[in-house]
């Protein structure tokens, strides 16, 4: 029901407001709803807000932890 | 003296009165970008020889908002739609006739803008203007500039391309990345506040086009993929010819910056508008081929296989990247960017 | 830019999607049915079917929509309203692109806007309240459609308009509250499912914590997720698992973007602009608390009172089901008017008009080679 879009911040030009960029395509976006972020940080956009900062850590982990399980499931296997 | 220079400022009324201000237009615009021989004639009928062969004629309306954008304008736009429609066709495109609609008040400066990208877009098409039409309408009765381009084009006897042609095993190709220009005008529009490096791919596709069929005779058929992008197009052809068509979520060549433009607005870079775009049916054993000469030549760097015809009964598929398959129909209504 | 890129690689999920059906497959097995699977989520309808999940997994897993299109239950009668605020002299409506097609009961806000009224599409909030700067003698009215991802959004907007002075600035506030729908849905029992996939973004603001409810008051497994094909695979098969073992939590899957507590500003803004209200929900009837209306200190802004615009209730077409799509009581090919009345070219409900509405997402869902 929410269109939300992983972007990263290249530049905070006032405490309000974030230059964002995907694929370089470029955006001004709302920073009303998220506490203090820097430039390089990575942010969930929503209808031109940010909603929440991204913990790419966390995606990473999630997806080492896939890639080590069909891993040891496809050794498994064979 | 002021109000002699205001007054020529912008298109007035009376430059669509048949008088005086008319021929000035005419004579300082039209005449001096256009010129030619069969235009300069300027009669009521543009009289000229065409080559032998069977005629191809076509006519396309063109309103853009803005008039003027990333990549291009609307005259561009208005002779470049025209030019890429008979070369689909298999024909040779020759002549234009023009017509404009303009508004009361919009500027003379950007009307021979738009003028002298006509110019340059038929220069290099190597078509020409052979007759043409202005009519001024009041204020808010039109949206700065109309233009309606007619297009006259010459089709050896032997062509003979279509959907009719089309064979399970076929493939589809395309000249290079989708959907440039439609989120070139969307982002155009202030109200999304989109920046970025995207520019229309508004192009005269006859000299590509013309050297493909000289040189690949395993082209079936044709189409440019305007409004409704590649989807509408290709759905279109698959029901004109009563087989099914299968594109390739992972072939399909976008530029990373629409990607992300489309992803932020929500919308599908398949069924977004192209204006230097086309694809074609080939021979599977010509694809090859095809695809090597269209990358030669700057409309078609990025050309790619994008899909294959297979038996059915007429519909569209996309093979995701997963693996699945979607159904692909006719766009509904233009695309709009959305939030959900 | 990498890992994000990775959240959607082709090879990682397919071979994810194998262990998938493996999971489903032993769940069928389980239950001697195919598992029914609820997403509350418009995006997550699209996202089924335009990668083709929904036809991978579609003889082991039904994957049936609810109540998550913000468009589709926003009702006739709030629609017509919209309209008559469109028409009023001097107003402009901005409006997401999302609303501008669904119809009510004479057109929609598209159709307004053909016969005279001043209808702009904005993609955020903020570019309606861009509008109000630039058009001085104009009334800006925002078309407040949305969950609890947008609310706080608009809360945003308004209070800048208060503190900047912009009295041409309203908005009139149609947004809904995903956690009492869900539980109104769960109240009235009629789709035995067996699992809930959660709206991702709306638990960015609420935290999956405010929908522990379904686990722990109505004994059904739900997962929070994303919008990646990393991420609802991976959902998927947790959702899948608990299925299986009889378990009846909710877990977040989605942590590198929700924190179990949502977040606190936009928490916080939403409740000094709004206050929940009973509204009615397209398909679903009048839900208590299930709104959120704008608060009376910030009545300038309200665009509900300061027009005071009425519309008679009005009735949702003749033999349109999206009621009981929004239910989750039938798929849309159980619609009679499914693909034969009801196309999106010419839509007669909600549902078939909006991109991520259930009837539209399954017109691009090929069922017919599940498992290839």
């Amino acid at each position: 029901m929410c269109l939300g879009i992983p972007v990263k911040i290249v530049e905070l030009p006032d405490e309000h407001c974030a230059l964002v960029e995907i694929d370089g395509i470029r955006r001004k976006v709302g920073l009303q709803l998220v506490g203090n972020v820097s430039p390089g940080d990575y942010l969930m956009v929503h209808a031109g807000f940010a909603v929440e900062v991204l913990d790419l850590a966390e995606a990473e982990a999630r997806i080492k932890l896939w890639e080590e399980f069909l891993k040891f499931e496809g050794a498994g296997q064979a | 003296m002021d109000n002699q220079e205001k007054k020529h400022d912008s298109v007035l009324l009376a430059h669509g009165d048949g008088g005086l201000l008319t021929a000035e237009m005419i004579n300082q615009i039209f005449l001096k970008y256009f010129s030619n021989s069969v235009l300069e004639q300027l009669s009521d009928a543009a009289v000229f020889t065409v080559p032998e062969g069977r005629l191809a004629l076509t006519t396309d309306s063109f309103v853009v908002a803005p008039v003027f954008f990333p990549g291009g304008d609307i005259g561009k736009l208005a002779v470049c739609g025209t030019v890429n429609d008979l070369a689909v066709s298999g024909a040779h495109p020759l002549y234009l006739a023009a017509s404009f609609i303009i508004e009361e008040g919009f500027p003379l400066a950007d009307l021979e803008r738009v003028a002298s990208s006509m110019a340059d877009a038929c220069r290099e098409a190597r078509v020409a203007v052979a007759t043409g039409d202005t009519k001024v309408v009041p204020r808010g009765q039109a949206d700065g500039i109309f233009i309606t381009t007619t297009g006259v084009g010459v089709l050896a006897n032997e062509t003979d391309l279509g959907p009719h042609r089309m064979e399970p095993g076929d493939v589809v190709i395309v000249n290079g990345n989708l959907g440039d220009h439609g989120l070139a005008i969307l982002s155009a529009r202030e109200t999304l506040g989109l920046e970025g490096l995207i520019t229309s791919d508004c192009a005269p596709l006859n000299r590509l086009i013309g050297l493909l069929l000289e040189q690949c005779p395993g082209v079936k058929m044709m189409r440019d993929l305007t409004r409704g992008g590649l989807a509408t197009a290709a759905k279109e052809i698959a029901r004109a010819g009563g087989r099914d068509i299968f594109l390739s979520e992972e072939r399909l060549p976008v530029h990373a910056a629409v990607r992300g433009g489309t992803e932020m607005l929500g919308l599908d870079p398949l069924y977004l508008a192209n204006e230097g775009k086309f694809m074609a049916i080939v021979d599977p054993g010509q694809a090859g081929h095809a695809i090597n000469l269209l990358r030669q030549h700057p409309y078609g760097l990025n050309a790619a296989v994008v899909g294959e015809v297979r038996n059915g009964e007429g519909q569209l598929y996309l093979e995701t990247a997963l693996g699945g398959t979607r159904i692909l129909d006719l766009l509904a209504g233009s695309p709009l960017p959305r939030i959900c | 830019m990498k890992v994000l890129g990775r959240l959607n690689d082709s090879k990682l999920s397919m071979q994810m999607l194998h262990r998938v059906r493996d999971t489903a497959t032993r769940v069928t097995a389980r239950l001697g049915r195919p598992v029914l699977l609820m997403e509350v989520c418009g995006t997550h309808t699209t996202v089924f079917s335009r990668t083709g999940l929904r036809g991978l997994l579609a003889d082991l897993v039904e994957l049936r929509s609810g109540p998550g299109c913000p468009v589709c239950v926003t009702s006739a009668t709030d629609i017509e309203a919209m309209m008559a605020l469109a028409r009023l002299p001097g107003v402009i409506l901005a409006s997401f692109g999302d609303m501008v097609r669904v119809p009510g009961a004479t057109g929609s806000l598209e159709s307004a806007r053909a016969r005279g009224a001043d209808v702009r599409i904005v993609y955020s909030p903020a570019d309606a309240l861009d509008l109000a700067r630039a058009n001085p003698g104009r009334e800006i009215v925002f078309a407040g459609v949305g969950f609890e991802t947008t609310a706080p959004m608009v809360a945003a907007v308004i209070m800048q308009a208060r503190s900047q002075r912009l009295n041409n600035f309203s908005v009139y506030s149609l947004h809904k509250l995903v956690p009492p729908v869900m539980r109104a849905l769960l109240e009235s029992r009629d789709v035995p499912v067996d699992g809930f996939i959660l709206p991702g973004h709306v638990c960015t603001v609420t935290g999956s914590r405010a929908f522990d409810f379904i686990g722990a008051e109505y004994g059904i497994p739900a997962v929070v997720t994303g919008f990646t094909l990393v991420d609802v695979l991976d959902a998927l098969e947790t959702l899948l698992n608990q299925v299986l073992i009889n378990s009846a939590s909710v877990t977040n899957s989605y942590r590198w973007v929700v924190r179990d507590a949502g977040n606190p500003r936009a928490l916080e803004i939403m409740k000094n602009c709004f206050y929940p209200d009973e509204v009615s929900w397209r398909g679903l009837g009048n839900i208590p608390a299930s709104g959120l209306a704008i608060r009376e200190d910030l009545t300038n802004w309200d665009a509900g009172r300061k027009f005071a615009v009425e519309v008679p209730p009005v009735e949702e077409p003749p033999g349109c089901r999206c009621g009981d799509l929004l239910r989750g009581k039938i798929t849309p090919p159980e619609c009679k008017l499914f693909n034969r009345k009801c196309s999106p070219a010419h839509p007669v409900g909600p549902c078939m008009v909006s991109t991520e509405g259930a009837c539209a997402a399954y017109r691009v869902s090929d069922t017919s080679q599940p498992g290839r």
